[in-house]
């Protein structure tokens, strides 16, 4: 009567072991990807390509050679000069003051021989054919990145944050709609005042 | 003095009961970061440095091209060229375009505007290919390109 019938338990040693097995399996297969990088867009295929007037002053032309070395407006650089080199031409804004082109957040020198305002402002890289990869992606990266300080720049004046932060923020999935396009107008408004003019020239 | 007399000297052991859990946590965070590799690669991948990047958000919008010199194991038939790989096979340039529009077709057609080509070029590649693999991305239209790279200094893309 007062018999109490136990229920065996489950033998529970063995657990680890299983749990280290699947560990392990998923350690080793494990490749953590790598999936960032710049992104960029092409131009569009033009089959008659039209040769485009542009003021000396507002090109500045970036020549890579196959060893890597910089030459911009004539002049060998390092690339730790780059982005400086290029935001002081981006934000130059050498147009006159009563000129339609004239740029009047630029905090440039106002240097009449570059560029007039951002929107005029072209860099352009010129690569040869054995020039390694890896140096044209730190060109471009330089590069963007003047682009997105003079945009942070502005993004901080304006709305006191970064761009980048704005972007992210407009990238995450779980900003509402609203606030999305509230970004939306803001990030358009400050690549519209930098906007991101980076050609590569046919030879 | 007697009292410390009457204690047992031996260290009791450590439970390992919680072990399992433990194990089980780790296990369940290597299950959930894990992607699975999808294709073998053929070529050597070492990717340049940037600090401007953007993130790859969603998997199912991406088009993968690898550019580099081939494995080590196939240098002796392939020889040093650099190769570019589409899926797991070797390629030549005419196929990237025809490659990339079969792609397109078999995403959802709501995804295709917004279809990226993640180019994953070893950084010893020459610019010379480059250009031509640009070229026939702009024949077909594909026109939103992301250099993928590793995060990380610049300049040490120079060495």
């Amino acid at each position: 009567m007062g018999k109490r019938t136990q229920i065996p338990t489950v033998n529970a040693g063995s657990m680890a072991d299983i749990a280290f097995l699947l560990l392990i399996f998923f350690l080793v297969t494990t490749t953590i990807e790598t999936d960032a990088g710049i992104d960029r867009k092409l131009p569009r295929e033009n089959t008659d390509p039209i040769a485009i007037e542009y003021k000396r002053k507002n090109l500045f032309p970036v020549w890579v050679d196959g060893e890597g070395r910089l030459l911009v407006k004539n002049e060998r650089i390092d690339l730790k000069e780059l982005r400086s080199m290029a935001i002081s031409f981006i934000d130059n804004g050498g147009a006159d003051p009563n000129h339609p082109d004239y740029c009047d957040y630029c905090m440039g020198l106002r240097d009449q021989t570059s560029s007039d305002s951002p929107s005029k402002a072209i860099i352009t890289i010129n690569t040869q054919r054995e020039t390694e990869y890896g140096v044209y992606i730190a060109v471009q990266n330089e590069l963007v990145g003047a682009y997105t300080e003079l945009r942070n720049r502005e993004a901080n004046r304006l709305y006191h944050r970064n761009y980048t932060d704005m972007e992210e923020q407009y990238q995450n999935g779980q900003t509402s709609l609203l606030v999305k396009a509230e970004l939306k107008k803001n990030i358009r408004y400050l690549r519209d005042l930098y906007p991101l003019n980076i050609v590569e020239p046919q030879q | 003095m007697s009292k410390f007399k009457k204690n047992n000297t031996t260290v009791p052991e450590v439970s390992t009961a919680s072990l399992p859990d433990i194990v089980f946590m780790l296990l369940f965070f290597f299950m959930t970061v894990t992607v699975m590799k999808d294709d073998n690669l053929n070529v050597s991948n070492e990717l340049p440095n940037a600090s401007e990047i953007k993130k790859l958000e969603k998997k199912d919008r991406v088009i993968t091209i690898h550019v580099g010199r081939p494995n080590d194991r196939l240098v002796p038939v392939l020889g040093k060229e650099p190769r570019i790989q589409l899926g797991d096979k070797f390629a030549h340039l005419s196929e990237i375009g025809p490659y990339v529009l079969s792609r397109l077709t078999s995403m959802p057609e709501a995804l295709r505007p917004y279809a990226v080509i993640s180019l994953k070029v070893d950084r010893k590649t020459h610019m010379g290919l480059i250009k031509d693999i640009k070229q026939e991305l702009r024949t077909v239209g594909a026109l939103k390109v992301n250099y993928t790279t590793y995060e990380g200094d610049v300049f040490q893309n120079l060495e």
